[in-house]
């Protein structure tokens, strides 16, 4: 499968998200940078972490207006398939390609520790080699994690199974103390209504091996790749058909 | 013209900063401090004929860079508008 992982000024990640796609998964990643408006052909286009134009204004804020933004809209709208994680999630939203934002984590300094998550939806493409419930563990590093959405907008994503991963504690609890920056519902990863486009703030690129902070990150690009080798798949998400309930993916 | 924007978070964000530095006046010795907000003061100056042009482009630059709506309020003051 063809992966582009973009490089904004100032990512950091782009380099661990095409060693864990290429060299551990064996998967085809081109390099796209932001200046470039081509996405190569990339079925799935990644927004590494990072701190793309030294977080200026807000994280994300001016990554936005990069080129190669403007194709990742228009992929996105056609149904590809696009991954930001940590800063690059910050950058989809400040894109408007996913709801809510990221704000300071509540405790005011910068987290870098590892988390579990709980998948909440396992009926997309990112999380559809996964079972509801499953608990991953990921490492997170960010000072701005904690999102933040208007109520009503958040009940309505919780209705639609826009929320894809859970802070939780080990036991798969959404505990408080679990909640690592504060953010609403313990929300880490969310996904638009179309379900082709995820954010998370823990980094899957990060834990793609198990003796590097283990590899349940694999299991999103894995899934990533399962849903992706079913033409009937794309199509679903080319049409705009969001995913049926009995999701009808690879299990 | 000089524009001046204030950009706070919105009502019901949480602001940590600004909790912290409620904190920090109590144990100054600052009673009764509460409500405390952190937010961003942008100036700029922008050519415009009349202050009715210059508002309308403030406001669109606010809306679409200055301030995240989704955390954010703005607000903001034209000077030297004659």
């Amino acid at each position: 499968m063809k992966w582009g992982v973009i490089r904004f000024p100032g990512s950091l990640d782009d380099l661990d998200a095409m060693y864990g796609l290429r060299d551990v998964m064996g998967q085809d990643v081109t390099a796209l940078w932001h200046k470039d408006e081509s996405l190569r052909g990339a079925e799935c286009v990644v927004l590494p972490g990072g701190f793309s134009y030294g977080d200026h204004l807000r994280c994300g804020a001016i990554a936005r207006f990069s080129p190669i933004m403007k194709s990742v809209a228009k992929f996105a709208a056609d149904g590809g398939l696009v991954i930001g994680i940590c800063n690059g999630f910050q950058i989809l939203t400040e894109a408007h390609l996913l709801p809510g934002a990221l704000t300071r984590n509540r405790t005011l300094s910068f987290i870098c520790e590892r988390v579990h998550l709980r998948v909440e939806n396992a009926k997309t493409p990112f999380t559809c080699t996964m079972r509801e419930g499953d608990v991953l563990a990921l490492p997170i590093k960010h000072g701005e994690g904690c999102y933040v959405a208007p109520d009503k907008e958040i009940l309505q994503m919780e209705e639609r199974g826009q929320v894809i991963l859970r802070y939780v504690d080990a036991m798969g609890e959404a505990t408080d103390a679990a909640n690592p920056n504060g953010s609403m519902r313990s929300i880490a990863g969310v996904a638009n209504e179309r379900f082709n486009v995820f954010g998370l703030m823990p980094h899957p690129e990060h834990a793609v091996e198990a003796a590097l902070f283990g590899a349940d990150g694999r299991k999103i690009f894995e899934s990533i790749i399962a849903f992706q080798s079913v033409p009937e798949h794309r199509g679903q998400l080319r049409a705009g058909q969001p995913m049926p309930p009995s999701g009808g993916l690879v299990r | 013209m000089q524009v001046k924007v204030f950009v706070t978070p919105r009502k019901g964000i949480l602001d940590p900063q600004g909790r912290t530095v409620e904190h920090a006046l109590a144990s100054l010795g600052f009673a009764g401090v509460s409500d405390v907000k952190i937010g961003r003061y942008i100036t700029l100056n922008i050519e415009a004929k009349t202050p009715e042009e210059a508002r309308a482009s403030a406001s669109k630059m606010c809306e679409q860079l200055l301030a995240n709506p989704n955390i954010e309020d703005f607000r903001f003051e034209i000077e030297g508008a004659a």
